[in-house]
């Protein structure tokens, strides 16, 4: 089975199905739920208020340097829950794979999701796996759904930031998105930079504890890097910010890498790191906090809410000047000039 | 209009080319543009080409004249 | 970073700007346009505006390659890469380029063109021996900086035998855009923006040295101080126009010392004027026909040329008749002039050239003084 390839029978309810999934899928997410072989899974739950969310995982390539597709789809969708104060609990998977994708990469990246998942402790109870035929799928996609309980008394959302309350980013900006770049061909740049690629609940779980009420929202810079993440969160609050450029933490490669191909490391990628907007007499508590967390050394305080009515995010250069932090234009594209 | 970076010099390759670092991160650059290439100089490389190499003592001197120009109150040179 | 870091001190950028605005004399304007697309991005980068006192005012040129490429030419690379045996590889920054009816390379790939992205023109040559039974074109943009590795990649496939490659050849010259801009007629009563004074472009200059520089200063009597790419090069090179101005000296000046000579890089000259000839004229976005202002292929690389190749027959197409990216490369008019700049026309919406690229004008304005601009406003509210 190892060597070969899926086809379109693996996707059609059939004895192929039972086989994939028995042979790779339940091993490696190894939990009770998928033992018992349902369609389904069913739980108790906590009392209290549920949180849940979904992503799907469409990346190219499908294997980098910190991580894959698998990995990815389990830390992705643990942090969207975690982003409310919320405890994650469960995950569901759905695997669409393209006829003729390799079963020893399948394997990889299922093994690799499970290792991840029991990392964070949530479990993949339930999935499904469907097949397509081969030029309609980019080998895999993977779309994940968790759920998660909410403690008592908290209720983030990216509209609760008010004038004064200070921001805190939980470390180093663009690794992810710079190890993913060193990989296309024709960008030829060589680093040992890893992705960030994460589960952010322990950290969560220890900042919600430390600051309760006075933490107004959470948000995990993905695609578009902070800039998008901060311009968001004042567009929802309607209001604006001053951050400092020093204070942003960025790694020597990331910040090579950066000047090599003429990005800006606020609109790079990242996959690990969280964006907290706190009420400014719990601020230094929390971030020392969230600096005695294995994911949060680097954290820092990079800025303030202000009043503004146009929702500017402005920064205060290294240099000295200031200037507009936008959102991107698209994605961002390496430049010449 | 170019973005061009400065640029340390780790290895020569053949071909014309060289092996650059900048903070840990490396590129193969083509040296064909320039002559007398060696280990440790910094070159400036615009889109995969080093243009010139970077002169250190120069370099030396343009930061012992900004830091002379930022005194005010010493007379202005031409 | 060695040699990147240490000219993007704060401290040392206000002490400088202290100097600046001491030895500004109070009772004129001092503009100076930037030529450089590079520099362009590096003041709004780096917020140098702020640093400067009020009547030293920068001016936004129309060294941006990307800025200055005529519509036309962009329809034709489309054109040439909806063809199913090209592959066109180009540098990522035409990607997003307005061209005709709204197409874009971008969309023309989601179209199903093959359009590469590539970061040197070595990938192109790669991509052309890993793929002999396909066509690949290479999109050539750029000034003097970016045109020896062209005429590098041309040699190479020389060198090989390549039989399937080619380029696109739109390189262009600095010098006799400068003299354009110069050249601009002083209108009466037309809001014209008087220029000073030029920072000299940075790596431009690395090319072709600073003599070329030399004919403009005395015709025009107007000073040209070459200068670095850091906020800090930029910051003593604004002083040392200033003290220029002052003292009535219109010279060529060399700010980039440590990577730029009189003569230049004598064998990038050498490459460039082997494989190139000059057009006779070509046109410029927002300029206009320039003569003798681009290069084409010679003779006798007939058949790296694509525009041969490809019997490329450009069709000139117009801008958006309310944009007004012309008079803003020019440094006649200032974005927020332009009925679209805010409107119709922005970073995610670029009816122009000036807008899609970072380095352009608009797209400054958009990042850097836009904000500034309603800071201003903000505060004489608040004296209100």
């Amino acid at each position: 089975m190892r060597h070969g390839r899926i086809d379109l029978s693996h996707g059609a309810g059939g004895r192929a199905t039972a086989q994939l999934i028995d042979e790779i899928f339940r091993p490696a997410f190894d939990n009770p739920y998928l033992d018992q072989a349902n369609d389904q899974a069913a739980f108790d739950v906590p009392a209290g208020r549920m949180v849940m969310s979904t992503d799907a995982y469409v990346i190219s390539p499908l294997f980098f340097p910190g991580g894959d597709i698998g990995s990815l789809a389990v830390h992705g969708t643990i942090n969207d829950i975690a982003m409310s104060g919320g405890r994650p609990l469960h995950l569901a998977a759905s695997y669409i794979i393209e006829e003729g994708f390799p079963l020893i990469e399948l394997q990889r990246i299922a093994n690799s999701m499970g290792r991840a998942s029991r990392a964070a402790s949530v479990a993949v109870i339930t999935g499904d796996t469907k097949v397509v035929e081969r030029g309609k799928g980019d080998g895999v996609f993977i779309s994940t759904t968790g759920i998660g309980i909410v403690p008592p008394g908290i209720a983030l959302s990216g509209d609760r930031a008010r004038p004064g309350d200070r921001i805190i980013l939980s470390g180093c900006i663009g690794d992810h998105g710079v190890a993913i770049m060193s990989l296309r061909n024709n960008l030829g740049f060589d680093t040992e930079l890893l992705s960030d690629s994460a589960a952010l609940h322990g950290l969560v779980a220890e900042m919600v504890h430390a600051a309760g009420t006075s933490l107004r929202l959470m948000r995990d810079p993905t695609r578009g890097g902070l800039a998008a993440t901060l311009n968001e969160i004042a567009q929802q609050s309607g209001l604006g910010m001053v951050l400092e450029e020093r204070a942003i933490p960025v790694r020597g490669e990331v910040a090579a890498a950066c000047e090599l191909l003429g990005l800006d490391p606020l609109t790079v990628a990242n996959e690990g790191k969280l964006v907290a907007v706190v009420a400014p007499e719990e601020a230094d508590h929390l971030l020392r906090v969230m600096q005695a967390h294995p994911l949060g050394r680097e954290a820092a305080l990079i800025g303030t809410i202000i009043a503004d009515d146009q929702f500017f995010v402005q920064i205060t250069t290294s240099f000295g000047g200031s200037r507009i932090v936008d959102w991107l234009a698209g994605e961002q594209l390496p430049r010449i000039c | 209009m170019c973005l061009a970076i400065p640029i340390r010099v780790e290895a020569l390759l053949a071909d014309d080319m060289a092996r650059v670092t900048l903070g840990g991160v490396s590129k193969s650059v083509s040296i064909a543009l320039i002559e007398n290439v060696r280990l440790g100089d910094y070159v400036l490389i615009h889109v995969g080409f080093a243009l010139t190499r970077l002169d250190p003592d120069e370099a030396e001197r343009t930061l012992a004249l900004m830091h002379e120009a930022a005194v005010p109150g010493l007379p202005a040179r031409a | 970073m060695k040699h990147i870091d240490e000219y993007r001190d704060g401290n040392l950028a206000r002490s400088i700007a202290a100097v600046i605005a001491q030895e500004a004399a109070t009772d004129r304007q001092y503009r100076f346009m930037e030529f450089c697309g590079g520099h362009t991005h590096a003041i709004s980068r780096y917020g140098i505006e702020d640093l400067l006192p009020n009547n030293v005012q920068m001016v936004h040129g129309p060294g941006c390659p990307v800025c200055v490429l005529p519509i036309g030419r962009i329809d034709d690379a489309i054109r040439l890469a909806m063809r199913p045996e090209v592959i066109l590889c180009t540098y990522a920054d035409l990607m997003r380029v307005p061209a005709s009816a709204g197409r874009t390379l971008l969309k023309a790939k989601a179209a199903g063109a093959d359009i590469r992205m590539v970061y040197s023109t070595l990938d192109a040559i790669s991509i052309a021996e890993a793929e002999p039974g396909r066509e690949v074109v290479f999109f050539a943009i750029g000034f003097e900086t970016t045109t020896p590795p062209t005429a590098r990649a041309i040699r190479l496939a020389r060198r090989k035998n390549l039989a399937n490659f080619s380029i696109f050849c739109n390189h262009v010259l600095t010098p006799p855009a400068i003299r354009a801009i110069l050249d601009t007629p002083d209108l009466e009563g037309a809001g014209r923006v008087r220029v000073d004074g030029f920072v000299g472009p940075a790596h431009v200059s690395t090319v072709i040295g600073t003599v070329p520089y030399t004919g403009l200063a005395e015709t025009y009597r107007k000073p040209v101080v070459v200068a670095g790419f850091e906020p800090l090069d930029m910051m003593q090179a604004i002083l040392m126009l200033v003290r220029q101005i002052n003292q009535g000296r219109h010279e060529v000046e060399n700010q980039y010392i440590r990577a730029v000579t009189a003569q230049g890089n004598l064998i990038a000259q050498r490459e460039m004027a082997e494989i190139f000839a000059l057009r006779s004229s070509f046109e410029w976005r927002g300029l206009g026909e320039l003569p003798l202002s681009a290069l084409r292929l010679r003779d006798d690389y007939a058949d790296l040329d694509a525009e041969r190749r490809f019997l490329i027959e450009t069709v000139p197409a117009a801008d958006n008749p309310a944009c007004e990216c012309g008079e803003i490369l020019r440094g006649i008019k200032k974005p927020a002039q332009c009925k679209l700049f805010g409107t119709l026309c922005s970073p995610d919406t670029p009816m122009g050239s000036c807008m899609v690229s970072p380095e352009g004008a608009c797209a400054a304005h958009w990042s850097y003084g836009r904000f500034r601009d309603s800071a201003k406003a903000g505060a004489e509210r608040a004296l209100v």
